[in-house]
């Protein structure tokens, strides 16, 4: 087990409904409320010292309960490791804590997942569409959208 | 112009093939570049394929002093407003390119996000096809520009200029 | 009258302006939209707005199956599209535990330089332009060209090339192809020279790139920022250094760095990178293992079609053992150089053309591959994987649920954390800098905004 995984599960043992390692990545799921603090001790830890977040981005389960799976990449370049953070959220409202505070990068990202899943980050300073405009209904990855769903400003609809 | 008198029907129409002679020398052309099919566009304008030997080197930045819009790459929904616009703003006569496949059809983007096809929207002279269409297809849709500018009169979207004149 | 006007209206010297650059501006190669806000010269506020070009291409994936993912790749950064087949196929590979012959991770690595190589002329060509250095941008998409030959060659495409197979590529390299590239790279050196000579030291273009659009490595990592960027601000993060793939442990490059995180160290980093890809590129054929091609077949290669007409008639003596020669467009995919370059299990890759062309069962197995339900099936589970995009870090997470479609595919798209970081660049600085900067970063819609 790698140290990454040794220290979440020493330290967030609770918050944590799985961790492991799959097809070579460590990953962790996290309770969605804890996800700043885990983060926060992954940025800040010593041992881990994960200063990149990689990528924020979420997964459509329509089936599973809850619904959505809010997933976070992180890279430590000094220690040379990466960890995957998953966060499942609740389907009728789903909302997380938002990781701009620790990260500036996050705010794109987190507008991003916003925009496709429709999943709120609490805390976020600016949360709008970002690649949709203003005006666009529903949101496009969802797997409920149907992928050829068009919603134009001019021309013909169909 | 009169063309039942014969003298001035000869005369228009010999006026008319000077213009359209002149016209298709001298594209002055609105590249409206966005995607993968740019890349292409840049280089048939570079000196590998040069456009400059049509007259058409002479890239003008705003709609207002073109002639020519190409429209080369994928408009998506959020964008097509803007593309509307600038075709509104164009002078007449004007002609519109559409370069690639995105713009004549929709190509292989077939879902929420993307026109599928500009002619949707506005309306299109000559069709590049290809994905994206090699520098030569280009030069060969550039030249059947030419005939057709050279034809006379305006391009499709160009409303009454031709009946009016 | 007039005194009454001048007391009213807001003195001038705190007039700001709203300017909006883009969708469609000159400089905006791609599309966004800037709106800078100005007080005089000096732009105070700056917001980007990007989406123009969102093609959908997560939801996209979804639809197909493995196999129909690659050509959406190619789109996504259209400069080095085949950086993109790479990493999303390696993504693949990790999800099912492919390890690839030798040979075809040499083949990706030298395509995946050609690609940078590609990326960067036109980056500094076309940010060199907007500065109006117009026959830098000639030189060097000339070069581009000499690289868009050799990748012809090779793909069969010059922008959209669809190179990629899981589990392998499409074709070998054709014949003669080392010569031709070390040929181009030389070409190549002398273009870059005569504009390392026009541009590096040309007193217009420093004063206009240095100590312009400064960033700090403090703030580069705060957003997520990697590739030339981030190193040019003297952070030395490589994906192909960091975390090796392929065969880049065992090459032998530098990572070149910059100072100070400005316009000028931007556009050295991107030179220098070119002159480490092609080093790389050199090396990997020296390193090379050498296909024996064409060793256990002394006739000349028989078309596909003679050959499976031969056989109906039952003419079959020595027949499975001659070349067959594919239609020219497949070439690089026969059974010779397929076995080299491409893993040998049939349930992950198409079989060789010509045995596609000219027997049952490798025509049943090419169906089996491509009919839905059927194919390509990862196991169930998720994995990302990063390469060293040519803006940097161009990771894929892709999640399988057991079935030949993906759950999803989600690019981590370089572009993205430099355009938020953007703002931070411009603020501070004169209107007259907000195109070099945003030159010198390298957006590139298609990735961006996917
Ligand atoms: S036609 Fe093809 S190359 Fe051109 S913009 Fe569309 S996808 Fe890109």
């Amino acid at each position: 087990m790698s140290v990454t995984l040794r220290k979440l599960k020493e330290n967030f043992g609770g918050a944590l409904f799985d961790l492991g390692s799959a097809f070579g990545d460590d990953f962790a799921v996290v309770h969605k409320d804890r996800i700043v603090e885990v983060s926060q001790a992954l940025r800040d830890d010593p041992d881990l010292r994960y200063n990149f977040l990689i990528d924020v981005t979420a997964v459509d389960y329509p089936q599973r309960r809850p619904r959505f799976e809010v997933v976070y990449h992180f890279f430590s370049l000094p220690l040379r490791h990466r960890v995957r953070l998953k966060a499942p959220v609740d389907g009728s409202d789903p909302e997380v804590p938002s990781l701009v505070p620790l990260w500036k990068g996050a705010d794109w990202f987190e507008r991003e997942v916003w925009d496709m899943f429709g999943i709120r980050f609490a805390g976020h300073p600016d949360l709008r569409r970002i690649l949709m405009y203003d005006g666009f209904e529903g949101h496009p990855l969802r797997k409920d959208y149907p992928v050829n769903r068009r919603q134009p400003r001019v021309g013909p609809r169909n | 112009m009169a063309l039942n008198t014969p003298a001035g029907g000869f005369f228009a129409s010999r006026l008319d093939r000077m213009i359209g002679w002149a016209r298709k020398y001298s594209i002055f052309q609105y590249p409206f570049v966005t995607a993968c099919c740019g890349m292409e566009y840049m280089a048939t304008a570079c000196s590998h394929y040069d456009v400059d030997r049509f007259g058409a080197g002479m890239p003008r930045f705003s709609p207002r002093q073109a002639d020519v819009l190409f429209v080369v790459g994928t408009i998506s929904h959020k964008l097509a407003p803007t593309l509307k616009m600038i075709y509104d703003q164009m002078c007449e006569p004007k002609w519109v390119v559409a370069f690639g496949v995105c713009t004549c059809t929709g190509g292989f983007y077939d879902n929420y996000a993307t026109v599928m096809g500009i002619d949707t929207i506005i309306p299109v002279d000559v069709y590049i096809p290809g994905c994206p269409p090699r520098p030569e297809t280009v030069l060969d849709g550039l030249m059947k520009l030419q005939e057709k500018i050279q034809m006379g009169g305006g391009g499709q979207g160009s409303g009454n200029w031709a009946a009016d004149n | 009258m007039n005194d009454e006007l001048l007391e009213t209206s807001t003195p001038v010297a705190t007039n700001r302006m709203l300017l909006s650059f883009g969708p469609s501006h000159p400089a905006m190669h791609g599309t966004i939209k800037i709106d800078v806000e100005l007080d005089g010269e000096t732009v105070v506020d700056a917001k980007v707005e990007i989406g123009y070009l969102h093609r959908a291409f997560e939801k996209s994936c979804e639809q197909g199956n493995y196999m129909h993912s690659i050509p959406y790749t190619d789109r996504l950064n259209y400069v080095s599209p085949l950086i993109c087949n790479f990493g999303y196929a390696q993504a693949v590979e990790k999800l099912m535990g492919i390890e690839l012959t030798e040979r075809c991770k040499y083949i990706r690595v030298i395509l995946s330089e050609l690609s940078r190589i590609t990326d960067h002329l036109t980056c500094i060509g076309a940010s060199a332009m907007e500065l109006g250095a117009f026959s830098v941008f000639l030189y060097l998409i000339k070069a581009r060209e000499y690289v868009y030959e050799l990748i012809e060659d090779v793909t069969g495409a010059r922008v959209t090339v669809s190179f990629v197979r899981i589990g392998g590529v499409k074709a070998d390299f054709p014949q003669g192809f080392e010569e031709k590239t070390r040929a181009v790279l030389k070409k190549t050196r002398l273009v870059l020279d005569e504009v390392d000579r026009l541009l590096t030291k040309n007193r217009i273009f420093y004063d206009r790139m240095r100590d312009v659009g400064v960033c700090t490595r403090e703030l580069a990592i705060q957003y997520g920022i990697t590739g030339p960027f981030l190193r040019s601000c003297g952070v030395e993060y490589d994906v192909r250094k960091v975390t090796p793939y392929l065969v880049y442990d065992r090459l032998d490059f530098d990572v070149p760095l910059g100072e100070r995180g400005d316009n000028y160290d931007r556009y050295l980093c991107r030179m220098r990178e070119m002159e480490q890809s092609m080093r790389i590129i050199e090396q990997a054929f020296d390193r090379m293992p050498q296909g024996e091609i064409n060793a256990d077949f002394e006739e000349r290669p028989i078309p596909a079609a003679e050959m499976r007409d031969l056989s109906k008639f039952g003419v079959t003596e020595g027949l499975v053992r001659r070349q067959v020669a594919a239609e020219p467009t497949l070439s690089g995919s026969e059974r010779a150089f397929g076995n080299l370059v491409n893993i040998q299990n049939r349930k992950v890759i198409l079989p060789p053309k010509d045995e596609t062309y000219s027997n049952i069962e490798a025509l049943m197995n090419h169906f089996k591959m491509v009919m839905t339900g059927h194919g390509l099936r990862p196991p169930r589970g998720e994995a990302y994987a990063a390469v060293e995009g040519a803006n940097g870090e161009l990771g894929f997470f892709v999640v399988s649920d057991g079935t030949d479609r993906p759950y999803r595919v989600r690019c981590r798209p370089p572009c993205f954390p430099t355009m938020a970081a953007l703002p931070h660049l411009l603020i501070g600085y004169t209107v007259a800098d907000i195109v070099p900067t945003f030159g010198s970063v390298n957006m590139i819609g298609g990735e961006l905004d996917r």
